[in-house]
This record gives structure tokens, sequence and C-alpha cells, in this order.
């Protein structure tokens, strides 16, 4: 049976059915793309001062909550009062051309992967430029086709403790979704992605203008709002690592789910109804 | 398993490529000069369209950086430098000259006789870090109405006395911010005359762009109808020798 079974009526076990519309299909994909850029560019640029703060100012004689640097012999973090070895990935480590290097984030996590940072510069600010652009396009075009409304907001009773703990065990046991019920998001799902485009994103985009001597001379509330630029600074970095969290969970997920029918959906739209537990 | 084995390789191929990808695009002139450069001027064109006339964030006295560090060239480097440093800068002169009807000659009395603003303002690196200070100085807008700006001006350039690498340092910017109220000359940083460190005896302020376009030690302010004939022709000494926005607002 194929999509034929949808017009038929309900569709069963084993149907492949439409599962995600262009626009998601079409975001998910550019979005992935630029984030990589994104990242990739944004680790060069912190490289350049290693150092995250709160509040207004800070610079190098004011107390950094978090440093990236080198000993002589050693890459180290360091976290307040705490410091930890890193040699080999943060701080100190192995360039593409063998040479060692003290570079907060390695060169082969980098764009550029040789350190330059008004390149990385003109690449994290045009694909931030197209970051926003198309989270815009995408939020506003999920308002008007509801599927922020239909897809993302939680249900009534799906916000229920028990409802929640019960998913939560349910995934702790890779126990999925089967059926028809996975061609919604369950409220975990919903969370996640809700926390990625309502939080993270829209906080990446915000912190980083706040950055911008220009933007917060147009819109002085965006200091008031995160409390200075080095704390906006600090909470892009913060939220930048959200993302790539969510990241790695999302793979996880799509490799425990069924990675092929996962990302055929992603692709084509289409998704073959996994069959009910016997 | 085997196609999970696959794509786990081609993962690990795939994250190389694409920086390497980056890397090769990055050095393509075309790719760099139609896509890379789009981003500084969305925000140029954006910042002047929505904001020309947008004021920094003045801060108040306790919330200034209880030290203000030194970046960039600390010194003013030449023995003629030297010179006027010794002497209080007392020899210091600053031409104003270019496309203007009344080239002007501004001694450091000169400057410091004139109407003065003075602001508590972020001063934001390139590299990510910021240091609140006050600064006082003459506004350079004023400077420019006294000189006269003839229709062609488009830019003003300012020439310094300290050297990076082999070259003088140079710097530019349009006349939305050369005419901006918090564009200043300024001789005082914190109260006190400003140091060598700081770029004595006047730096530029201008207060909505980067730190390396707040040039210090100058020398000489041209106005100009376009920047060709300024170093290398992108406006600045970090964007001839190091691809940096001349636009640095964000």
């Amino acid at each position: 049976m194929t999509d034929e079974a949808q017009q038929s009526g309900t569709p069963g076990p084993g149907d492949l059915v439409r599962r995600h519309r262009l626009s998601t299909r079409l975001w998910h994909w550019v979005n992935a793309g630029v984030m990589v850029i994104l990242l990739g560019s944004g680790l060069t640029i912190f490289n350049a001062h290693p150092r995250l703060y709160w509040g207004q100012y800070g610079a190098d004689p004011d107390p950094a909550w978090l440093q990236i640097g080198a000993t002589e012999t050693d890459g180290v973090l360091i976290l307040g009062e705490r410091q930890f070895v890193t040699t080999g990935v943060l701080g100190k480590s192995t360039r593409a051309d063998g040479k060692e290097a003290n570079l907060a984030f390695p060169s082969w996590a980098t764009i550029p992967t040789n350190y330059n940072l008004g390149l990385a510069r003109r690449w994290h600010l045009t694909f931030a430029w197209a970051f926003a652009g198309i989270t815009v396009l995408y939020g506003l075009w999920s308002l008007v086709n509801r599927h922020f409304w239909h897809d993302l907001v939680p249900e009534r009773g799906e916000l229920a403790p028990g409802h929640i703990l019960r998913d939560i065990a349910d995934h702790a046991r890779l126990r999925f979704p089967r059926g028809l019920a996975a061609l919604r998001y369950n409220i975990l799902q919903k969370g996640a992605y809700l926390s990625v485009l309502v939080i993270l994103i829209p906080g990446m985009i915000l912190t980083g203008m706040t950055m911008s001597p220009g933007f917060d001379a147009m819109f002085p509330w965006l200091l008031d709002l995160f409390g200075g630029r080095q704390t906006a600074r600090s909470l892009h970095f913060l939220f930048a690592f959200g993302l790539v969290l969510f990241f790695l969970i999302h793979m996880a997920m799509v490799l425990l789910a069924g990675p092929f029918n996962e990302v055929r959906s992603m692709i084509t739209g289409k998704f073959r109804l996994p069959r009910e537990r016997s | 398993m085997s196609s999970l084995l696959t794509r786990r390789r081609l993962l690990t191929l795939a994250a190389p490529a694409v920086l390497l990808g980056c890397d090769t695009l990055g050095r393509a002139p075309r790719f760099h000069d139609m896509v890379l450069k789009t981003g500084e001027w969305l925000s140029y064109r954006s910042q002047r369209l929505l904001g020309s006339e947008s004021l920094a964030r003045e801060f108040d006295p306790s919330q200034m950086s209880p030290e203000f560090r030194t970046n960039g060239s600390v010194s003013g480097g030449s023995p003629a430098y030297k010179a006027l440093l010794q002497n209080g800068f007392a020899d210091w002169s600053l031409p104003v000259t270019g496309l203007v009807n009344r080239p002007l000659t501004l001694t450091l009395a000169d400057l410091r006789a004139r109407p003065a603003r003075t602001q508590i303002t972020r001063h934001d690196c390139v590299e990510g870090w910021s240091a609140i200070g006050k600064w006082t100085g003459a506004p350079l807008g004023a400077i420019l109405k006294d000189a006269g700006v003839m229709p062609a001006a488009r830019y003003v350039v300012f020439q310094c006395y300290d050297t990076l690498g082999f070259s003088p340092y140079y710097e530019s910017i349009d006349l939305v911010d050369a005419f901006h109220p918090q564009t200043l000359l300024a001789y005082d940083m914190n109260d006190a005359p400003l140091t060598e460190g700081h770029g004595a005896p006047v730096r530029l302020r201008v207060e909505r762009q980067l730190g390396y376009k707040q040039a210090k030690f100058i020398k000489a302010i041209d106005v100009v109808d376009n920047l060709a004939g300024i170093g290398m022709g992108k406006g600045g000494y970090w964007e001839d020798q190091g691809d940096y926005d001349w636009y640095a607002g964000i």
C-alpha cells in the first residue's frame, strides 16, 4: 500500500504518508547548512578573544567566567575557579599543517581553518543575515499555515505532569510512537523544537545584534534586555552550544527512530508509518 | 547496519569537506566579493537607512571599566612623534584639507578652546572585548562645518603617526558618522589628557563602530570623494591588511 491508502481513508501501519511540509523541509536543510557556517566562523571569532564576561564591559583586566588558554605545555579551560586540562582540543591543538598552535578552538573546527578574523567575520555576518532572514520568513509562514499552532504548541493534556513523565520514560526505554501517533510530534519533541524556534534561534539573533555597536544605538532596549554587550556575548556562546546539544540529541533520535525513514520524510516529505508493536 | 556505517563514514568525511570547501570559497575572489561582502553591505545600508541619527548608549560614571586596556599601537613611534610628545604637543598641529573650502590647521590649544563634548561610552574591539571610558573632545562635525565641506565630499580620512607593520595607520569614515554628534576628536580620556598608549594627543571617537575605526595619534585629516588613493584602496589599515569590514557597525 502507498499513499493511495491515505486518500481512501485512515492510513495504516506500513503506509507511506505525507509528514513534513515543503516549507519545513526547505527551511530545515537551508538552516542546517547556514548553522554549520555560523558555528565554524563563530568559533574563529571566539578564538580572537577566548574569554567571556557578564555585564556591559569586559576585557583582559576584568574577571572572566570562562576562559580558554594555554600554558607552556597544556591547553586549559578555566571555568570560574576551576581549571581543566584540554590539550589537543581546547587551548592547544594540532593544525592541519601538523604544527602545534595555541588556539582556543582547534583549527579543524573553525572557518576558515587557518585563523583569519576578518574573513571569519565576513562568513559569519553574511550568513547571520541569511539566518535572520530565513528565521523571520519561516516563523511568519509557520504562523500563517498554522504549523506553529497545529504541530508545535502543546495541547492541554500534553502538559500534564503524568503525560510528560510517561513520555520521558518511553524515550528512556527507546519506545518511540508507532502507527498514527508517529505522525504527530510527541511532547518532548514539541518542547525541543519550540525551545529551538522560540528561545535559541531568536536568542542567537538578538544577542548577536546586541554585540553590534550600530544596532545598540538603533535599538538601545537590546542592552537592557540582556544586561549588556558582554552578557549578550556570553549568552550568544551559551545559546550556540544549546544548539549544538540539540543537534547531537536530534542526530541520536534520528538514528534510533530509523534514519532512512526519518531522513526521507525530511527530503521527500513522505514517511512510512511504523507498525504497531505486537 | 551497513547503511549506518556508510552514513557515519559519510559524516566523518562531510565535516572536513565543508570546512575545506569554505576555505576554498573564502580564497576565491569572486565569491569573496560577491557573496562574503554582502553582510557588510546589508549592515551598512540597514543601519544608515533606519538609524543614521541614533545615538550610542552613554553610561553612568559608576559603569566605567576600572581599567581601560590599550590595544593596537601603544606608541606613536617615530622620532618626530617622540619630539612632539616630549614637548607636550605644543608643536603639534592638525591640518584639515582636501575637499574643503577653507583648509584649517588646528593646534591642540585651538582644539581645547572649541566647544567640547564629554561622553561615557563603550569601546568595542573587533576581537570581542569591551571597555567603558569617558571621552572629552571637539565634535568633528563642527570642525568640518568651519572648513566648509564641498558637495563632492564623501569620506573623511585620518592619517596617523603610528606605524603597524611597515605602514602608517590610517582610517576613514563616511559623512554621516563624521557629522554625528558623538563623533569627537578626543583629547581627554577619563578626565586626564590622552596618554600615549591611548593615542595622544588626539584620537577619533566614532561611537557606533568598532575599535579599529577609532584612529589614534591623529596627524592629518583629509576630506575626499573616494577611497581609491588611500593605502591599498579599502579605506583603512586593517581593511587593507586583514580583510576587515570598512563599515564596522557590527
